[in-house]
C-alpha cells in the first residue's frame, strides 16, 4: 500500500474513531469505580445530539463566540493533518512542521480564550487566565522532548521523528525515547484538561478550566468544540504512542495493529490515571508541569549521552 | 438595686415566665459577654413581646454547667447591638432587625438574612443585594448562584478577588424562606410536627426530635428507655447518612471516583436501614412528642445490626480508600483552615467545629436520652482544615455505628407514643439535640393559654455560615467548592 494513501486512511480513521477513546477512558474510570457506565459509543451520541440542538448566542457576544467553534475545529485538523498516526507518516509533511503543529492548537486555544472573555462572564474569565497560564508552562515540555525526538531522527518533521525509529535508532536510544513519552503524556493530560490538572467532569465551575471557557456554547457549536478537543486526544495519544511504542516491524497491518492497541492502552492509561488520583490543587500544577519539563531534559540528557 | 442570677436549665425543661430571671439591659449584656468569655455560646436570641414590653431573651449553652443559661431584659425599639464586642452575636442581631425591626445600634452590618417582604432595604443597613466590597485596580468580584450547576439549594456568593485569592467572601442566603417560625406560632397544632420534621429536610431526626423534646420539656414529660434508644439510633442513622454521602461528594469534587461512587450506593444502604425501622428512608414519622411511632422488635434489630455491620464494612473500606490516597491528602490538607479561636469567636457547632478543636457537642455538654445514661466520647481535630473536617466525619460515623450496634442490642420494642399533656401556660422551653451538622435548638414560648407566642428553630447552619466564610479568607477560590462541601450546611435550616 502506498504510503500517500496509508497516511490518508489512518487520518480518516483518526477523525472517525477518536469519540471511542474517549468512551475507552470513561469504561476505564467507570470499571475502577465499581459502575457499569455509559457505552463505548457515547460520545458519538451526545455528538449527534448536540448536532440536532439550536444554538444560543449571548446577547452581549460578538462574532468571536460565533468563530469560536470553527477556528478550535479547524486546529485540531490542521494538526491531525500533521501528525503520522502509526508508520503511515502525515497527510502533510515538512520540516519544521511540529512548530506549525503547536501553532494550530494555540491558534485554537488563542480563540477559545478569546470567545470566553467575549461573553464577560467572570466565571469564564478565571478559565481563560488558568488556560493560558498552564498552556504556557506545558510549552517548554512540549518542545523540549520535541527537541529531543528531531535530534534522535535528525529530522524536523512529525513524520521524520517517527519513520527513522528503525530498530536499531529505538534500542540506542530507548531511555530518550520513554523519557520524551513521559513527557508527553504530562502534557497531554495538561492540554486534554484531564486529572490531575483539570476535572473534566466536574459541574464545579470555580474549579474549572477547559471546561468552563466553554459554558457559553451550545448545539451545534458545542458539538464542533467537543469533538475538536477528542480530537486532540487521539493527536496527542499518537504522539505519546508513537514515541513509547516505535515498532516499525515493515508489515504495514502489524504496525497498524501495534499503534492501535498502543492508542487502547493510552486511553485506559488515561483513565487509570483517572480513577487513580485526585485532581491537584490549581496552585500545584505549575509543579506537575514542572515535572514533565524535567523529564523533557532528561530526554535530551539521554539523547545527547548517546551521541557522545 | 440587686441583680438578678440567670437561670440554668436542664435539658430539655421549661421554665415559668414569671420565674425568667429579668434586669435592665446592661445585666443582660454583661451576663451574654461574661458568659461567652466563660466558653459559653449562644443557641439562641430572640425578642418576645410581653404585656406590651419587648424583652430580648437570650439562651446560653454553657458546657461547664452542663445547663442552658436564660436571661432576659427589655429592649424597646433599639438596644446597643452585642456583636461588635461578641462576634457569634451577628446573625442573631442581624435576624432580629429583619424580623422584628428592632435596631441594635452599632452593629457593622445590619443586611436582612432572609428577603423578608417589605424588609429587603432599611435606611439603616445595607439592602439585600449590597455586598461588601473591596475595591482597586486588579480587584475583581466573582458572583455564584443562586441558581448553581449542581442539584443544590439556592444560596448567593460573592468574592472579591485579587487574581485567584479570596480577600473576601459573603454569603447571603434567603432564597429558601418559607415562613415556618411565622407558621408555628399559635400551634401546637397537627402540621406543627411535620413543619418542624421539614425545617431542614436532611435533619428529620435532628429537628424532629428537638420538637418532641421541647414538647415533653413542657409538660415535663417522660418517655421510656426504649423511646430513648430508638430515638437516638434515628438520630445517628441521620449522622451516619450525612456523613457517608458527605465523604462521597468531597471525594467527587477532587475528582476522585472510586470513593464518590461508592458512598453514593452507601448513603443508600444507610437510609434503608432508617426506612427498615419506620417506613420512611429520611426518618419522618419516626419520633414525636411521646415517644416514638415505631419501635424495634428483636427480629428487625438483629437484621438491623446485619446490615449495618455489612455497610460500615464497605464504608471503611471506601474511606480507608480515599484517606490512603496520597493525592487526596494533599488536596484536602491546608485548604479551608478554621482556627480554634475563629471557631470559638463565632460559635461555631458540630463536627466543624470539633474539626477545628472546639469542644461543641450537646451529646457531651448537655446530654440527654441515652446519651445521659452513657458516657459519650467527645472527638476532637486540631487542624480544622477540610482534612480535618473529613476525618471527624468518618470518626463520628464509626462511634455512631458503635451506638446503634449497641442501643439494638437493648430492649428498643418502645410501646406507642403516650399523649403529651398540652404545654404549660406562659412558659418558656427549651431543647437541644446534636444534629448531624451540629446543635439544633428549638425554643418556645407560650401564652395564658398554652399556645406558642414564638417559637425559634436554630439551625447549627446558622451558627456555621460565617464559619465558611472565615474559611475562604486568603484562599484560593478554586478551592471554594471542596470547602463548601467540607461544612455542607443547610440553606433551608437558614432561611426557614
Amino acid at each position: 500500500m502506498s504510503t500517500r494513501l496509508l497516511a490518508l486512511l489512518t487520518f480518516l480513521l483518526a477523525l472517525g474513531a477518536c469519540p471511542l477513546l474517549l468512551g475507552i477512558v470513561n469504561r476505564t474510570k467507570a470499571l475502577a469505580a465499581g459502575r457499569n457506565g455509559p457505552p463505548l459509543l457515547q460520545k458519538y451520541y451526545d455528538l449527534r445530539k448536540l448536532l440536532g440542538k439550536g444554538v444560543v448566542y449571548s446577547h452581549t457576544a460578538t462574532w468571536l463566540v460565533r468563530a469560536c467553534p470553527v477556528v478550535v475545529l479547524a486546529g485540531s485538523l490542521a494538526a491531525a493533518a500533521m501528525t503520522p498516526f502509526g508508520r503511515g507518516g502525515a497527510v502533510f509533511s515538512f520540516q519544521g512542521d511540529f512548530l506549525v503543529w503547536a501553532g494550530a492548537f494555540t491558534m485554537a486555544r488563542l480563540f477559545m480564550v478569546l470567545a470566553a472573555l467575549d461573553v464577560g462572564s467572570s466565571f469564564e474569565g478565571m478559565g481563560g487566565s488558568r488556560e493560558v497560564w498552564y498552556a504556557a508552562l506545558a510549552e517548554p515540555a512540549l518542545f523540549l522532548s520535541m527537541a529531543a525526538l528531531a535530534a534522535i531522527a535528525r529530522d524536523y518533521s512529525l513524520t521524520g521523528f517517527f519513520l527513522s525509529l528503525t530498530p536499531e535508532v529505538t534500542s540506542r536510544h530507548l531511555m530518550a525515547l520513554l523519557f520524551a513519552a513521559s513527557a508527553l503524556f504530562f502534557v497531554s493530560l495538561a492540554e486534554n484538561s484531564r486529572i490531575p490538572v483539570d476535572d473534566p467532569t466536574t459541574h464545579l465551575e470555580l474549579t474549572m478550566i477547559h471546561e468552563v471557557m466553554i459554558l457559553d456554547h451550545s448545539g451545534p457549536d458545542l458539538a464542533l468544540i467537543e469533538y475538536a478537543s477528542m480530537l486532540k486526544i487521539w493527536v496527542m495519544g499518537a504522539l505519546v504512542v508513537g514515541a513509547a511504542v516505535p515498532v516499525n516491524i515493515g508489515s504495514w497491518w502489524l504496525d497498524g495493529a501495534c499503534f492501535l492497541v498502543g492508542m487502547g492502552v493510552f486511553a485506559v492509561l488515561l483513565g487509570a490515571v483517572e480513577s487513580g488520583m485526585a485532581r491537584l490543587r490549581l496552585t500545584r500544577v505549575p509543579q506537575f508541569l514542572v515535572g514533565a519539563l524535567v523529564l523533557a531534559a532528561m530526554s535530551v540528557v539521554m539523547m545527547a549521552r548517546n551521541f557522545a | 438595686m440587686s441583680q438578678p442570677t440567670p437561670r440554668a436549665l436542664a435539658n430539655p425543661s421549661a421554665v415559668r415566665l414569671d420565674a425568667l430571671p429579668r434586669g435592665e439591659f446592661h445585666w443582660l449584656r454583661s451576663t451574654i459577654l461574661e458568659q461567652v468569655a466563660g466558653g459559653a455560646h449562644l443557641c439562641s436570641l430572640f425578642p418576645l413581646t410581653l404585656d406590651g414590653e419587648t424583652l430580648l431573651v437570650a439562651l446560653l449553652n454553657n458546657h461547664e454547667a452542663r445547663a442552658v443559661i436564660a436571661a432576659a431584659a427589655p429592649i424597646g425599639a433599639a438596644y446597643p447591638a452585642l456583636t461588635p464586642e461578641c462576634p457569634e452575636a451577628h446573625l442573631f442581631e442581624r435576624e432580629i432587625f429583619e424580623t422584628w425591626g428592632i435596631t441594635p445600634q452599632g452593629h457593622p452590618w445590619l443586611k436582612p438574612v432572609r428577603f423578608l417582604p417589605g424588609r429587603e432595604a432599611s435606611a439603616a443597613g445595607p439592602s439585600v443585594m449590597d455586598f461588601f466590597r473591596v475595591d482597586g485596580e486588579e480587584v475583581h468580584e466573582v458572583a455564584v448562584g443562586p441558581v448553581h450547576a449542581g442539584v443544590i439549594e439556592p444560596g448567593h456568593f460573592r468574592f472579591q478577588c485579587h487574581g485567584e485569592k479570596v480577600m473576601h467572601l459573603e454569603i447571603s442566603l434567603g432564597y429558601q424562606h418559607r415562613g415556618i417560625e411565622a407558621a408555628l406560632a399559635g400551634g401546637p397544632d397537627i402540621r406543627t410536627r411535620h413543619l418542624l420534621e421539614t425545617a431542614a429536610g436532611d435533619t428529620t431526626c435532628g429537628h424532629g426530635l428537638a420538637h418532641a423534646m421541647l414538647m415533653e420539656g413542657f409538660a415535663d414529660h417522660d418517655v421510656p428507655a426504649a423511646a430513648h434508644r430508638v430515638r437516638a439510633i434515628g438520630l445517628e442513622l441521620e449522622r451516619i447518612a450525612n456523613h457517608v454521602g458527605d465523604l462521597g461528594a468531597l471525594a467527587g469534587d477532587v475528582g476522585f471516583l472510586p470513593t464518590a461512587s461508592f458512598c453514593g450506593r452507601l448513603r443508600g444502604d444507610i437510609l434503608n436501614l432508617t426506612a427498615l425501622i419506620c417506613g420512611n428512608r429520611f426518618g419522618r414519622g419516626l419520633i414525636v412528642p411521646g415517644g416514638v411511632r415505631y419501635g424495634i422488635d428483636a427480629a428487625t434489630a438483629a437484621t438491623a445490626r446485619e446490615r449495618l455491620a455489612a455497610a460500615m464494612r464497605d464504608i471503611g473500606g471506601a474511606v480507608d480508600l480515599l484517606f490512603r490516597r496520597p493525592s487526596v491528602n494533599a488536596r484536602f490538607e491546608g485548604t479551608g483552615s478554621v482556627e480554634r479561636i475563629t471557631a470559638d469567636r463565632l460559635g461555631m457547632v458540630g463536627p466543624a467545629a470539633r474539626a477545628s478543636g472546639l469542644e461543641a457537642d450537646v451529646r457531651v455538654d448537655l446530654p440527654h436520652g441515652v446519651y445521659a445514661e452513657r458516657e459519650f466520647p467527645l472527638r476532637l481535630g486540631e487542624a480544622g482544615d477540610v482534612l480535618a473536617r473529613a476525618r471527624q466525619r468518618w470518626v463520628e460515623v464509626q462511634d455512631s455505628a458503635e451506638l446503634i450496634d449497641a442501643l439494638l442490642r437493648e430492649d428498643c420494642a418502645a410501646p406507642a407514643p403516650t399523649a403529651v399533656p398540652p404545654p404549660a401556660p406562659d412558659s418558656l422551653a427549651v431543647a437541644l439535640t446534636e444534629g448531624w451538622r451540629g446543635q439544633i435548638c428549638h425554643a418556645a414560648v407560650t401564652d395564658a393559654a398554652g399556645r406558642f407566642r414564638v417559637y425559634t428553630i436554630t439551625d447549627p447552619s446558622f451558627h456555621n455560615w460565617p464559619g465558611l466564610a472565615m474559611a475562604l479568607r486568603g484562599a484560593q477560590i478554586s478551592d471554594f467548592p471542596l470547602c463548601n462541601k467540607s461544612f455542607n450546611l443547610s440553606y433551608c435550616g437558614q432561611d426557614l
